[in-house]
C-alpha cells in the first residue's frame, strides 16, 4: 500500500470531524472522497498532507508511520502534494517562480534546471506561453493547472487534490478534469475529494462516500454509485441524483 | 472613462465642473476673509514684527537650512535601524514554534513598553541616562543615545504595522507554501513577508513622515539641529521668526511626503477594491 490510515481521528477543540477513518490507497491508484459539506473531506486531505496534527491513529507512507510526534513533516509533504480548491497561487510571483520556489529552495535544484522543468510541465497541460504571467492574469482554470504543475515540479509521489474544480466557472471544469485523467494514466497515485459525480464514476479505482466524519461506503464506483449498502450513502446518491448532478 | 460620450457622462461631467466652480469659489472666500481680517486683529504689528520679519527671514534661513542637515542625517541612519528592527520584532512575535515562547513574551513587553511612553521621555532617558555610564567618546555622545532612542520606540510602532501585514495574508498562503515542503521560515521569507510588506508600504510612509519630524526631538538633548539652531537664533535677536522658517523648511520635505503616502494608498486601495462606490 502506498498509504495506509488507521483509526485516524481528529476533531477542532469539541467538535469532532474525522471519528476512526481506515483506509488503504494502492499505488498507482485513484481514490476519491464524496459526501455532503462538512463530512470530513477536506480534513483527512489536510491531516494525510500533515498540515493538521491529527489527535489519534496514524498515517502510513510506504509502511512507515509518518504521522509519529516528532517526525520531521517538510520532506514527507514533498512527497505528498496537494492542491486546493481557491489554487493559492503565490500572487507576487510569476508563474514560473511559483512552480521553481519549492525545487530550488527546497530541493537545491539548480535555476536552469528547475526553469526547464517547469517549461517541459508547462508545455505538457498547454501553458508555455503563460510562464511570465502573474496569477491574476490568468482565469481560474488556467490558474488551477498552474497549481497542478506547481505541486507536480517536486515530483511527488501521491498528489491530493481537494474540491479543484468547485470555485471554476462551469464551462472550466473541463480543462481541470483533462488534467487528472493525464495524471492517472500516468500512473500517479491520486488522491481526490469532488462533487463531480460524473468524474468520480468514471476516473476512481475506489470510491468511498464520507459522512459525519467516517467512511460510510467504500467499493468501486460501480458498486458505490449503482448500489450502495448503507442506507445514510443511498440517500446521499438520491440527493446527488435528484439535483441532476449524477 | 474620461472620454465617454454618452448623455449620462455628459451630464456627470457637468455635475464635476459645477463641484469644481463651487469649491474653488468658497475657498478664494476663505483665503480673502484671512488676509482682511487677521491683520485687523490689535496687536498684528507686533505679531507681524516678531514672527514674520522679512530681514531675520533673509538672515536665517540658510543657517537653518545648514543645520537641517543634521535632521537629515539622524533621519537617514535612524530609518533603516528602524525597519530592520521592526521587522525582526514583528516576525519573531509571529513565530509558531514553542520554544520561542519567551522570545515572543519579550517582543510584546518590548512594544508595549516603548509605545506606552512618550517619545520624548525615552530620549531623556536613554540620552541622559546612558553616557551617564562613565562611557568614553565616541560612545558618550547624546547624538548616538538619542538616535537609538528613537530606533527603540519608532520600531515598537513599525512592527505593530508589519505584524498588521504579515496577519494579513491569508492561511491558505501558509497552506500552498507549506504543502509544497517549504519550512516555516521559508514560507515566512518567500511567500509571506513579500507580500505583507507590499501591503503596508502606505501605512509606512505615514510613520516616516512622523519621523522625520520627531528627529527634531534629539536637540532637547544637545545636538545643535535646525529646532536648536532656531532656539540660538531666537535668543540673538529676540524674535520669533526664526521658528517659522523652521516650519517652512519642515514643510517643504513633509508635505511632498505626506502626498505621496495618500497617493500610494490612494492607488493601493483602488488596486485591491476595484470598483468605487459612488
Amino acid at each position: 500500500m502506498k498509504l495506509s490510515i488507521h483509526d485516524l481521528h481528529k476533531s477542532y477543540g469539541d467538535r469532532p470531524v474525522l471519528t476512526g477513518i481506515n483506509l488503504d490507497i494502492a499505488d498507482g491508484s485513484v481514490v476519491t472522497l464524496i459526501g455532503p459539506s462538512g463530512s470530513g473531506k477536506s480534513t483527512l486531505l489536510r491531516c494525510l498532507n500533515l498540515l493538521e496534527p491529527i489527535d489519534d491513529g496514524e498515517i502510513l507512507l510506504d509502511g512507515i508511520d509518518i504521522s509519529a510526534p516528532g517526525f520531521d513533516a517538510n520532506p514527507i509533504r514533498r512527497r505528498i502534494g496537494m492542491v486546493f480548491q481557491n489554487f493559492n497561487l503565490f500572487p507576487h510571483m510569476s508563474v514560473m517562480k511559483n512552480i521553481t520556489l519549492s525545487p530550488t529552495r527546497t530541493l537545491g535544484v539548480s535555476t536552469p534546471l528547475a526553469r526547464a522543468k517547469a517549461i517541459e510541465l508547462l508545455e505538457r497541460f498547454g501553458l508555455a506561453d503563460k510562464a511570465e504571467a502573474y496569477p491574476d492574469q490568468l482565469s481560474g482554470g488556467q490558474q488551477q493547472r498552474v497549481a497542478i504543475v506547481r505541486a507536480l515540479a517536486v515530483e511527488p509521489e501521491v498528489l491530493l487534490l481537494d474540491e479543484i474544480t468547485s470555485s471554476l466557472d462551469p464551462e472550466l471544469v473541463g480543462e481541470v478534469l483533462d488534467v487528472v485523467r493525464e495524471l492517472k494514466a500516468t500512473g500517479m497515485t491520486l488522491v481526490l475529494a469532488t462533487h463531480e459525480m460524473g468524474f468520480a464514476r468514471d476516473t476512481s479505482d475506489v470510491v468511498c462516500v464520507l459522512d459525519n466524519g467516517n467512511i460510510i461506503e467504500q467499493g468501486t464506483p460501480t458498486q458505490v454509485f449503482t448500489n450502495p449498502q448503507s442506507e445514510r450513502a443511498q440517500q446521499f446518491l438520491e440527493r446527488v441524483i435528484r439535483s441532476g448532478r449524477l | 472613462m474620461g472620454t465617454t460620450t454618452g448623455r449620462r457622462a455628459a451630464y456627470e461631467r457637468a455635475r464635476q465642473r459645477r463641484s469644481l466652480a463651487i469649491a474653488t469659489v468658497s475657498s478664494v472666500a476663505v483665503a480673502i476673509a484671512i488676509v482682511f481680517f487677521v491683520p485687523k486683529m490689535p496687536r498684528w504689528d507686533r505679531v507681524h514684527e516678531s514672527f514674520f520679519n522679512g530681514e531675520r527671514f533673509v538672515d536665517s534661513f540658510p543657517r537653518l537650512l545648514h543645520a537641517f542637515i543634521l535632521d537629515i542625517k539622524i533621519f537617514a541612519w535612524s530609518m533603516p535601524a528602524i525597519v530592520a528592527l521592526a521587522l525582526l520584532v514583528a516576525v519573531a512575535r509571529n513565530s509558531r514554534s514553542a520554544a520561542l515562547f519567551p522570545i515572543r513574551a519579550l517582543t510584546i513587553a518590548y512594544t508595549d513598553i516603548m509605545r506606552g511612553v512618550p517619545i520624548i521621555l525615552w530620549i531623556y532617558l536613554i540620552g541622559f541616562g546612558v553616557p551617564g555610564l562613565g562611557l568614553d567618546r565616541p560612545w558618550n555622545s547624546p547624538l548616538l543615545w538619542g538616535s537609538v532612542a528613537l530606533v527603540l520606540t519608532y520600531a515598537s510602532y513599525v512592527a505593530e504595522v508589519f505584524r498588521a501585514g504579515i496577519e494579513s495574508i491569508h492561511e491558505s498562503q501558509r497552506a500552498a507554501a507549506r504543502s509544497l515542503g517549504l519550512s516555516n521560515w521559508q514560507t515566512m521569507r518567500f511567500v509571506v513577508l513579500p507580500q505583507a510588506i507590499r501591503r503596508v508600504i502606505p501605512p509606512l510612509m505615514n510613520d516616516m513622515v512622523s519621523l522625520q519630524k520627531d528627529v527634531a526631538l534629539v536637540s532637547l538633548i544637545g545636538p545643535i539641529e535646525i529646532l536648536r539652531q532656531a532656539g540660538v537664533d531666537k535668543s540673538k535677536f529676540a524674535n520669533f521668526t526664526p521658528f517659522v522658517v523652521a516650519a517652512v523648511i519642515f514643510l517643504l520635505i513633509t508635505i511632498p511626503l505626506t502626498r505621496t503616502t495618500d497617493y500610494m494608498v490612494e492607488r493601493e486601495r483602488r488596486r485591491t477594491t476595484g470598483t468605487r462606490v459612488r
